[in-house]
């Protein structure tokens, strides 16, 4: 697909302006591809009676914008209207306009289940992004499953799943975890490591997955302590002393949430200076958007293994970043989730055009094999599996509440959500 | 002022005018997904049910329904979790055969206690016997001791937090955050089906009117008189020789086996029970459908529950932003305005004046059962 995400704003050329003038622009752009709606017709492009129309298509936005997830799920939302707005203005997806409709699961499972169902049955919209933690898309799974829908679920999450109604557009357990712990054996001779983390099953599975690795697959390393804590806890001061007296190389800390303000501040109030690097604290769980919680003042020096930072310096990402903030204000700051999900409507679209019908069983067999070049975190591409091939990348967080790339994966990492031996 | 025959004219008109709804109005008028939704709400309405007897008639308010609510769902997702966890559907597992969040906190064989959940008839005595015998060892702990009101609230609440962390922390026996999901077929019948919702839905119907019509008996019995005597001068009925904490336990142990009995309807139309459903914030909802309904009326508290989930739906649907602040103006406006709620409004304000226009004398004015000393 060389559909190029930042088309309508490079060379510095503003969101709007381009909306304002544009329009003839990605109209002669777009047009020879032969997208317009009146060579697809309805009734060709939509088999299956959803919500498309001569000019619409409509799909649904279901994420949590109340309750104690809404912190964390609405950069998902700003970053999929970002998406849905800019697709709109490269004239939309064969020829047609995307409506949606938002629905909120307000941070609860039940709630998401309803909502899912709506979307579906009611609306019949052609496609939904949602869905944030993991306990909601279980929840939502069964629906999806029997009225055929399609999700798109930005968040990294445990893996242990392979759902054909599902593109994982985060990265599974195994992305996420084995090129980091590798990066810090190697780079930084670390051998010792202490496991935290809080008490669900994405910390669990992926300190299980990071302990059968260091176990088994990293020379002479071994796993020193491993503890949880409920979600919400905020007294780090036990395991903390257990750190001063086993002193590993590396806190690998998978701490979400509200407890993460606690456990960083404790940490530097315990003289655990992680400026020094001595111990490393690699994490998994903090992205830009959690330090503003934390405040980058207290995790200055720690170092987080993601695909996506917002520093990254390619050409797609500094577009996606300023229309980003040209969006939703200067004072955003986007996660490695955020970016996620602004992926989801863009590998959509790309499906869609591959399939040239919005159907989902068309679009699900289109989708293995899809490739983004405009990817703010560069090059993507969609496995059999409906996960992403996507980098792995080592950010060190700096004072400002951003991380500096320390190192990245020569080659996409493939996803592997049941992976072999780590079970 | 009471009728001794078990329904009275007024209130067989009552009785009438929700099976009407609920069996007739609602199937024709609403589609599969409206109707599948209302039978969600219905499963609260047990709940609801069961606080207008504890704490409109008993005077007793418990802010932890949700605990019976939870145990009766999740007594009943046990047994549906175990059928759906067969050896070919979970062969991807390290350990074919047993849920796969259990696969996923490395456990390598079925806990004992999940064993009885093999056989439907023990899951479906579980889901009334494990909230009756939770709420009687609360009740025996709290009534016998003679703690009441305010303090029984918070103890209840309480419950509702320890339960809750309960759950979540031992995820490798309960599922934690995610609960118990993918639940699939009760004895070989598909239960995601529209059809079977709607199945669903009208058993829902059934049950609930089972219920209301065992609560209207309770009402009306010598231990209904004696509920609101407690409620309203409870050293009196001591005086009078009476063991007034049994006859709490009582009434607490039946509003638990209702809530048990909607948890295990709740499980089963919407597909999954988590541990969202069983803390503080659920329970005290649960306790709003009563008020908002008027707790001194079974009836108020059915149409309550249908009420608030309705509005909530509706609200978060039109306003996404917004929806909370519409449904906290509901409850204030309610709680304002009309202390004994719905049922409040019918009795005081309607029904006197449809007599009137009917031409007859107004009926007697308190409220059902009488307003409640305060």
């Amino acid at each position: 697909m060389s559909d190029d995400i930042s088309d309508n704003k490079t060379n510095g050329v503003s969101r709007r302006a381009v909306l304002a003038g544009g329009t003839a622009l990605t109209a002669s752009l777009f047009m020879p591809k032969g997208l317009r709606a009146a060579d697809f017709p309805t009734a060709e492009v939509n088999t299956t009676g959803l919500a498309v129309t001569d000019d619409t298509v409509t799909i649904g936005i279901l994420h949590s914008i109340t309750g104690t997830m809404a912190i964390s799920e609405t950069g998902s939302v700003q970053a999929e209207k970002l998406a849905i707005e800019q697709i709109n203005a490269q004239g939309g997806i064969l020829g047609r306009k995307i409506e949606y409709i938002q629905e909120d699961g307000a941070s609860d499972w039940p709630t998401f289940a309803e909502k899912a169902r709506k979307l579906l049955v009611n609306d019949k919209v052609a496609s939904v992004m949602g869905c944030w933690t993991s306990a909601s898309r279980k929840a939502v799974l069964p629906v999806f499953e029997q009225h055929n829908g399609f999700l798109y679920y930005p968040t990294f999450y445990e893996g242990l799943e392979e759902s054909p109604n599902v593109i994982y557009t985060g990265q599974e357990a195994t992305q996420q975890i084995i090129a980091g712990l590798d990066w810090v054996n190697q780079t930084k001779g670390a051998k010792t490591f202490y496991l935290l983390g809080s008490d669900y099953i994405w910390p669990r599975t992926s300190n299980k997955i990071a302990r059968k690795h260091i176990e088994n697959f990293m020379d002479g390393c071994k796993v020193v302590g491993e503890e949880y804590y409920p979600l919400g806890h905020t007294q780090f001061n036990s395991v903390i002393n257990k750190i001063r007296l086993r002193k590993p190389d590396v806190i690998y800390a998978i701490v979400v949430g509200g407890s993460n303000v606690a456990f960083y501040k404790q940490l530097k109030a315990a003289g655990i200076d992680m400026t020094k690097e001595k111990p490393i604290l690699l994490t998994i769980s903090v992205t830009e958007d959690e330090i503003r919680g934390i405040g980058g003042e207290n995790i200055d020096g720690a170092y987080a293994c993601m695909k996506y930072f917002q520093s990254l310096e390619n050409e797609n990402n500094l577009a996606f970043v300023s229309a980003f903030k040209e969006m939703w204000g200067d004072d955003m700051v986007i996660g490695d989730v955020t970016q996620a999900a602004y992926l989801g409507p863009w590998l959509w679209k790309a499906a869609v055009e591959k399939a040239g019908s919005f159907d989902v069983d068309k679009v699900r067999e289109a989708s293995p094999g899809i490739e983004l070049t405009s990817a703010p975190e560069g090059y993507v591409k969609v496995h059999e599996n409906h996960h992403l091939w996507s980098k792995t990348r080592v950010g060190r967080a700096q004072a400002d509440g951003q991380y500096e790339v320390v190192f990245e994966t020569a080659d996409l990492v493939e996803p592997d959500p049941f992976p072999e031996g780590y079970q | 002022m009471q009728s001794s025959a078990f329904l009275s004219r007024k209130e067989m008109i009552g009785f009438a005018l929700l099976a009407a709804l609920i069996f007739i109005v609602f199937p024709m008028m609403l589609d599969s997904f409206r109707l599948n939704l209302f039978g969600k709400y219905l499963t609260y309405a047990f709940v609801a049910v069961g606080l207008a007897l504890c704490w409109g008639a008993g005077g007793i308010l418990s802010l932890g329904q949700g605990v019976f609510f939870g145990l009766g769902g999740y007594c009943m997702a046990m047994f549906l979790k175990l059928e759906a966890s067969t050896p070919e559907n979970t062969s991807i597992q390290s350990t074919p055969g047993i849920p796969d969040f259990m696969d996923w906190n490395q456990l390598t064989e079925l806990p004992v206690w999940w064993q009885p959940f093999y056989s439907l008839p023990l899951a479906l005595f579980a889901v009334v016997a494990v909230p009756v015998v939770f709420a009687f060892i609360i009740g025996v702990a709290m009534f016998t001791r003679r703690v009441g009101g305010v303090y029984f609230a918070i103890i209840t609440q309480a419950f509702a937090a320890i339960l809750t962390i309960l759950i979540i922390g031992q995820q490798g026996y309960t599922g934690g955050v995610n609960g118990i999901t993918d639940l699939r077929t009760l004895l070989g019948w598909d239960i995601r089906t529209d059809e079977a919702k709607t199945t669903l839905y009208f058993v829902n119907g059934v049950l609930l009117f089972a219920v209301l019509f065992a609560a209207q008996y309770v009402r009306k019995s010598k231990l209904g008189r004696l509920l609101i005597a407690m409620r309203d001068q409870e050293d009196r009925v001591r005086f009078s020789g009476y063991n007034v904490a049994n006859f709490k336990i009582f009434i607490f142990c039946l509003g638990a086996a209702f809530a048990g009995i909607g948890g295990a309807m709740f499980t089963l139309q919407v597909g999954f029970m988590s541990p969202t459903l069983v803390g503080i914030v659920p329970s005290i909802e649960m306790v709003i459908f009563c008020a908002v309904g008027g707790r001194l009326s079974i009836l108020g508290a059915v149409y309550g529950a249908l009420l608030v989930n309705w509005a909530k739906t509706t609200f978060s649907e039109s306003f996404p932003e917004l929806w909370l602040f519409g449904l906290g103006g509901l409850f204030i406006a309610v709680v304002m305005l009309f202390p004994n709620g719905l049922a409040g409004v019918w009795s005081e304000k309607i029904e006197p004046r449809l007599l009137a226009l009917l031409g007859k004398a107004p009926a007697d004015k308190s409220a059902p059962d009488g307003a409640p000393a305060e």
